[in-house]
């Protein structure tokens, strides 16, 4: 059986690299992995996700109830991925929401407040990260993805060792962004 | 061997190459451009790849070369194959010498393009064999067969992944360069007989082709990718089958587990395996067929039970059990199979979800959208605010990122049919309301692609409208890939940069004026006086596209304290950086490049800080 997890969130907020880092995480500890993700077009400030398989399984797609965990970047991204998650799995989810221009020009409305009271009530394993708090403290608007993933390792349900996501960081990432980006992916071990 | 994380484009680009790949051609276009972009990325060193003008050059050239022995890759999306599709179809006639493999990659749903046309339908029209993987390895194996084939029996083959083949990441095994096969093609070898198309030379080959493709269907029948797996666990005795495909194949398998009927993978649909098939029927009362796009495999399965006159119910789309169009995903696949296999109430879900999702709160709505900063957003509120109370206007727009032009707040976008096509069609309206005032707007790439030629039909034809080049120096949409105007090419030359002005003055336009999109107070008169000058003028408005080059300018910011809270600027830029703060508007200076589009507009004068620092 697979490890079936799903990063998603907004284009531009960096779903796509946490995914890259656990994969070849998992490659390291000798795990097939399959993802698929969203590419083109859409990437322009749409929904974007990558549903990713770690262990055996014939293709990438998650199908309904069959996620262990769901790593939002955005509330209301979670929440339509939610019904992807199993019974029991996890959620570590980003509070802080993107407005859609939509949203800005008044042709659609969008609560965030409503999507975090909802997850609160819907999922029992929920991790609730503050990026904006978190990232003030950490001193680096950029490590968002690092937070979260830090937070998803925690929950045990990824399956790989966060030593091999720093590796695997460091082998894509320029030295000097080796440091910030530990302390992001341990920011939420210490709190 | 090694093993690598690829995304199935990566792994069809390596296996074209562990094939001995020698010239490489093709045109971008989702979900196909990052198998040239990967040939060229890792190009041993002796492949000749470039970014064609558009498919139907790109699929030229990849035909010379492979008359003249070379093994010869071209890529595009599906509906670039309605472009390349007039060499192709004489092609098939005169055929090859070198293994030539025409990838073409279809998107169910659409998901990012105009149609959901199906490749295999074009390889039965066309008379091109057809390969379908159904996996990221697969993929990366099967191309390397498509060229041994295609070699074989001197035919171009198609090889069609969908977008989920294209764009999922697998872990797999393949090639060090070291392992790569080498090919010396011996070139061109003149013989008028063979490689000029005349209708006798057709007359002769058509019948050779049809006894290939005959014999083929039977080599096929023996191919090890067109597999029957036997009905297994609970449903080893059973006679119904499941016949399936692609990415399909893959759902099914994962919707069904260790209990599954027996199985019939098509993995080449043309020519149809029509023995192999023979096999799989056997024994079945109901097959189920399960494919995306055309009902492909069900009306071969219903021909050859008509034709060996077998008592076989085949079901599918033509039958209404699996939906007739849009993508499939694990869990209809599940449903289809489930309510086929009589087990429905138990098969909604695989798993068993953490809740229902039927009542949550309403989710935000995110359709793509021009980036904060794009001078597209610029052009085309230029445009509208030069035409304001104009009572009868045309915006023609084309295929691009600025296709977005047609969302609120902007709505610039009247018509959009196919790469190219808003130039004529913008012909064809004024052509039966002579009083409409017509814009058709064509980006940098697609003005080379296709264009150019519409262009000169206007001019030719006397037609009255204003053609807007939106040259941002960069294929966009796609990602970035260089095009003639670039002055770059694929593998990275620095070459002599075609250029659009002078092309439209060469074909003999005498307006022919360029702007900067971002300087509103010059550009609206210039434009609206350009608007009313007869026949075809053409405005460029040459502006980096944001994404690529990067601007250095400082950041906008709203003076809360000057701000009126009008939202003027919210809600006519649409500009994905401007927020509401309370009741005043607010710049996320995370997103914003301080392009000063929405300080130009603020009619009090309360956003400043952007603009290029010198
Ligand atoms: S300057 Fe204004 S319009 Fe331009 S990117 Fe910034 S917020 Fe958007
Ligand atoms: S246009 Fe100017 S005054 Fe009006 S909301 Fe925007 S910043 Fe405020």
């Amino acid at each position: 059986m697979s490890k079936n997890i799903i990063f998603c969130g907004v284009g531009g907020q960096g779903t796509v690299l946490a995914s890259r880092l656990t994969a070849a995480a998992a490659m390291k500890e000798k795990k097939q992995v399959m993802t698929a993700e969203t590419i083109g077009m859409a990437q322009r400030g749409g929904s974007v996700f990558s549903h990713m398989k770690i262990g055996e399984a014939n293709s990438p797609l998650i199908g309904k109830g069959e996620a262990d965990l769901i790593v939002g970047f955005e509330p209301g991204e979670t929440v339509r991925q939610l019904p992807f998650l199993k019974k029991g799995g996890a959620v570590v989810t980003n509070i802080r929401p993107v407005q859609p221009v939509s949203a800005m020009i008044g042709l659609s409305a969008y609560d965030s407040d409503a999507m975090v009271s909802y997850l609160k009530s819907h999922v029992n394993r929920l991790i609730l990260v503050d990026a904006d708090q978190a990232l003030f403290e950490i001193g680096n608007p950029k490590v968002l993805n690092m937070v979260l993933l830090g937070a998803a390792l925690e929950t045990g349900a990824v399956g790989v060792e966060p030593s091999d996501v720093e590796a695997a960081m460091r082998e894509r990432l320029p030295e000097k962004l080796w440091e910030v980006n530990t302390r992001a992916l341990h920011y939420m071990q210490n709190r | 061997m090694h093993r690598e994380f690829l995304m199935g484009n990566e792994a069809i680009a390596l296996g074209a190459l562990a094939a001995g790949v020698n010239v490489a051609a093709g045109y971008p276009g989702t979900p196909s451009t990052e198998i040239l972009e990967t040939v060229a990325k890792r190009n041993p060193g002796d492949v000749k790849v470039e970014w064609s003008v558009n498919e139907k050059a790109g699929m030229e050239v990849a035909a010379g070369a492979a008359i003249s022995g070379a093994r010869t890759l071209v890529t595009m999306k599906q509906v670039g194959l309605n472009v390349a599709a007039d060499p192709l179809m004489s092609l098939e006639y005169i055929g090859v010498k070198g293994g030539m493999v025409v990838v073409v990659a279809d998107d169910p749903g659409p998901i990012s393009s105009q149609t959901e046309q199906d490749t295999r339908t074009f390889g039965m029209f066309s008379k091109v064999p057809v390969f379908d993987p159904s996996s990221v390895h697969e993929a990366y194996e099967m191309i390397q067969e498509a060229f041994e084939f295609s070699e074989r029996y001197g035919t171009p083959v198609f090889f069609r992944p969908t977008t989920r083949i294209d764009h999922g990441y697998e872990s797999i095994d393949v090639k060090d360069p070291g392992e790569y096969k080498k090919n010396d093609p011996e070139g061109f070898v003149k013989d008028s007989s063979r490689w000029v198309i005349f209708p006798r030379l057709s007359v002769k080959n058509h019948a050779l082709i049809e006894k290939r493709n005959q014999e083929l269907s039977l080599v096929f029948s023996g191919y090890r990718r067109n597999e029957i797996l036997a009905g297994a666990g609970n449903y080893a005795d059973c006679r119904r089958g499941i016949a399936t495909q692609g990415i399909n194949f893959s759902y099914a398998m994962d919707a069904m587990g260790a209990d599954h009927p027996k199985i019939f993978r098509v993995a080449t649909p043309f020519p149809f395996p029509e023995q192999k098939a023979l096999e799989f029927l056997e024994g079945l009362d109901e097959v189920l067929c399960v494919e995306e796009l055309d009902p492909v495999i069900e009306r071969a399965l219903t021909f050859v039970c008509g034709k060996y006159h077998l008592p076989v119910k085949i079901r599918g789309k033509m039958t209404g059990d699996v939906k007739p169009s849009g993508e499939n995903s694990v869990d209809s696949v599940r449903e289809s199979i489930a309510s086929f296999l009589g087990t429905a109430e138990s098969a909604g879900v695989a798993g068993s979800p953490e809740h229902e999702s039927d009542v949550c709160p309403k989710l935000p709505v995110r359709p793509p959208v021009l980036c904060a900063g794009c001078p597209h957003r610029a052009s085309f509120y230029a445009v509208k605010m030069a035409m304001e109370g104009v009572k009868k206007t045309l915006f023609a727009g084309d295929i691009g990122c600025y296709t977005l032009g047609n969302a609120a707040p902007l709505d610039m976008t009247d018509t959009c049919l196919c790469m190219g096509a808003g130039i004529n069609m913008a012909q064809g309206v004024v052509r039966v309301d002579p009083e409409v005032k017509a814009f058709a707007f064509v980006g940098d790439s697609t003005f080379f692609a296709s264009g150019i030629t519409g262009v000169i039909n206007a001019f030719y034809n006397q037609d009255s409208m204003t053609l807007v080049i939106l040259d941002n120096s960069t294929t966009a949409m796609t990602g970035h890939q260089p095009h003639p105007g670039t002055g770059r090419t694929l593998m990275g030359d620095v070459v002599e940069a075609v250029r659009i002005d002078e092309v439209l003055r060469g074909i003999g336009l005498t307006t022919v004026e360029t702007m900067d999109p971002l300087d509103l107070k010059t550009c609206i008169p210039e434009i609206r006086r350009i608007a009313d000058e007869p026949g075809v003028k053409a405005i460029i408005f040459k502006s980096p596209c944001i994404v690529r080059f990067k601007p250095k300018s400082g950041k906008s910011k709203v003076d809360p304290d000057k701000c009126i809270g009008c939202k003027k600027c919210i809600r006519e830029l649409g500009c994905p950086a401007l927020v509401l703060d309370g009741d005043k508007a607010f710049i996320d200076p995370s997103q914003c490049t301080g392009c000063t589009l929405c300080e130009q507009i603020c009619p009090v004068g309360a956003i400043a800080g952007g603009g290029r620092n010198e």
